[in-house]
């Protein structure tokens, strides 16, 4: 299979593809890691004219922290996530999502960024980003601007992007206290996107109680969604195995699934609800005895 | 576009149009048609190739992407007409039946390898996810890469003089 012929092009730099963007405009489409945009021309779902490939761009790879956040390049691969032992201690919620995306050959071309900018509501790091209360850094002709990811997605395959921007990075708060999280996923098969999914981040203040708690949720809706509700029930509170009942009984009502060839509604709803006491529970055992009081 | 890529070492020139993959790149144009297309969507893992070291599906990929870059396909393995430790592998422990997925799951495993040269048995199965075998299962293909780790850990011991004598495999 071939896709349509189109024009390439390869820019050098990030000033470079956003005045390709501008210049394009409609015709043009980024080309990240392409696993998921090179399948849809080939299928011819997609046919864009031209393609702005931005892999040779050096300045969209990688992490660095600043300003009490970590900033993570939009070209940086799910496999660099995977591996990256600096990242393990502080931003887990990285090697916990990664290594669940498709398999180990598309995560060493897919990107973080091109990930969020396709969209999918079955994208890992959708529902990732979102419990981790990220937001996606953008450049384009009028320059840069930061959008909280509650507001980037704004429907299947659509986001909060301007035409001639170009999403340049993700930007994650670093943790205030001890901190816990955990991705949870079911897959019919090894690879395969969510039947449904969720991820779990919870921080703790120094009276033990949760000072931090984002739930994103993935496959169970047209966009990545938050389950707000479970999320404002564990504020203030000891992660006590009430609490968690409580909050994982929540989880589902924020969530739209749709009967589908991956399961019912209901059982999807149900997934989530244990996935939340099960990622809960976990993260309770592992923030034991990390603040004085539990 | 004029691309120049070095695959198994050898440099090629050659002038391809934007669309064309990488895997097509190599079959058609280099006639080098030991990569494989199965599913042709990502899925199947039968073009896996090395780009650059990193194992990726080579029908998901412009051979422009490719420019000034180095590839390694199945015919890499070999050296000096001898099979590379994982084909012999693959032979011994009969880990293939049509044979249709097999230069996948070899590119596959000696980027595994190259990571992790001594994997368990849920490492294989966890490294290989990306490569589908629809005729016989895993359970040889799995076998024979770790009777390869071990002829791998053996020769690299030997090359560094902790193995006094060849004779003592640890399998």
């Amino acid at each position: 299979m071939f896709p349509n012929a189109f024009k390439y092009e390869a820019p050098a730099s990030v000033d470079e593809a956003v005045r390709l963007l501008a210049e394009y405009g409609y015709d043009g489409k980024v080309l990240a890691g392409g696993q998921s945009l090179l399948p849809m021309m080939k299928l011819r779902v997609a046919a864009p004219a031209v393609l702005i490939d931005i892999n040779g761009i050096d300045a969209l790879q990688g992490w660095r922290e600043v300003d009490g956040k970590l900033r993570v390049g939009a070209m940086t691969r799910h496999a660099e996530l995977e591996h990256a032992a600096e990242l393990r201690d502080k931003y887990p919620l990285f090697f916990q999502t990664a290594r669940w995306i498709a398999d180990p050959l598309i995560r060493n071309r897919g990107t973080i960024g091109g990930s969020l900018v396709h969209a999918d509501p079955g994208s890992d790091w959708g529902a990732a980003m979102i419990a981790l209360r990220a937001e996606v850094e953008s450049r384009g002709p009028q320059g840069s601007r930061l959008i909280p990811v509650d507001e980037f997605f704004v429907d299947t395959f659509a986001t909060a992007l301007n035409e001639d921007e170009l999403a340049v990075a993700v930007h994650v708060p670093s943790p205030k206290g001890p901190a816990a999280s955990r991705y949870m996923k079911l897959e019919r098969r090894a690879g395969d996107f969510a039947i449904a999914a969720l991820a779990v981040h919870v921080a703790l203040g120094n009276d033990g109680r949760v000072s931090e708690a984002g739930i994103g949720i993935c496959a169970c809706g047209p966009i990545p969604l938050r389950a707000a509700k479970a999320e404002a029930a564990l504020i203030g509170r000891p992660l006590t195995e009430e609490a968690i009942v409580e909050a994982s009984k929540l989880v589902p009502e924020d969530a739209e699934p749709a009967d589908d060839l991956r399961g019912s509604a209901e059982y999807k709803r149900d997934v989530l609800r244990v996935f939340a006491a099960r990622a809960l529970r976990d993260i309770a055992k592992e923030l034991q005895g990390k603040v004085g009081v539990q | 576009m004029k691309i120049r890529v070095k695959v198994n070492g050898k440099p090629y020139e050659a002038d391809v149009e934007p669309r064309t993959l990488l895997a097509y790149f190599l079959r058609e144009t280099l006639k080098l048609t030991g990569t494989h297309i199965g599913c042709d969507t990502t899925t199947c893992g039968a073009c896996t190739v090395l780009l650059d070291g990193k194992a990726v599906k080579s029908c998901t990929i412009l051979a422009v992407q490719a420019d000034g870059r180095e590839v390694m396909t199945v015919e890499g393995l070999e050296k000096d007409g001898q099979l590379h430790p994982l084909q012999a592998a693959f032979w011994e422990e009969h880990a293939l039946h049509c044979g249709y997925c097999t230069p996948g799951m070899l590119m596959a495993s000696y980027a595994l390898l190259q990571e992790n040269p001594m994997p368990t048995e849920e490492e294989i199965r966890f490294g290989l996810s990306g490569n589908v075998c629809r005729c016989t299962g895993y359970m040889n293909i799995v076998k024979a890469v770790q009777s390869a780790a071990r002829k791998l850990s053996v020769e690299s011991r030997e090359a560094v003089g902790e193995v006094a004598t060849s004779g003592t495999a640890a399998d």
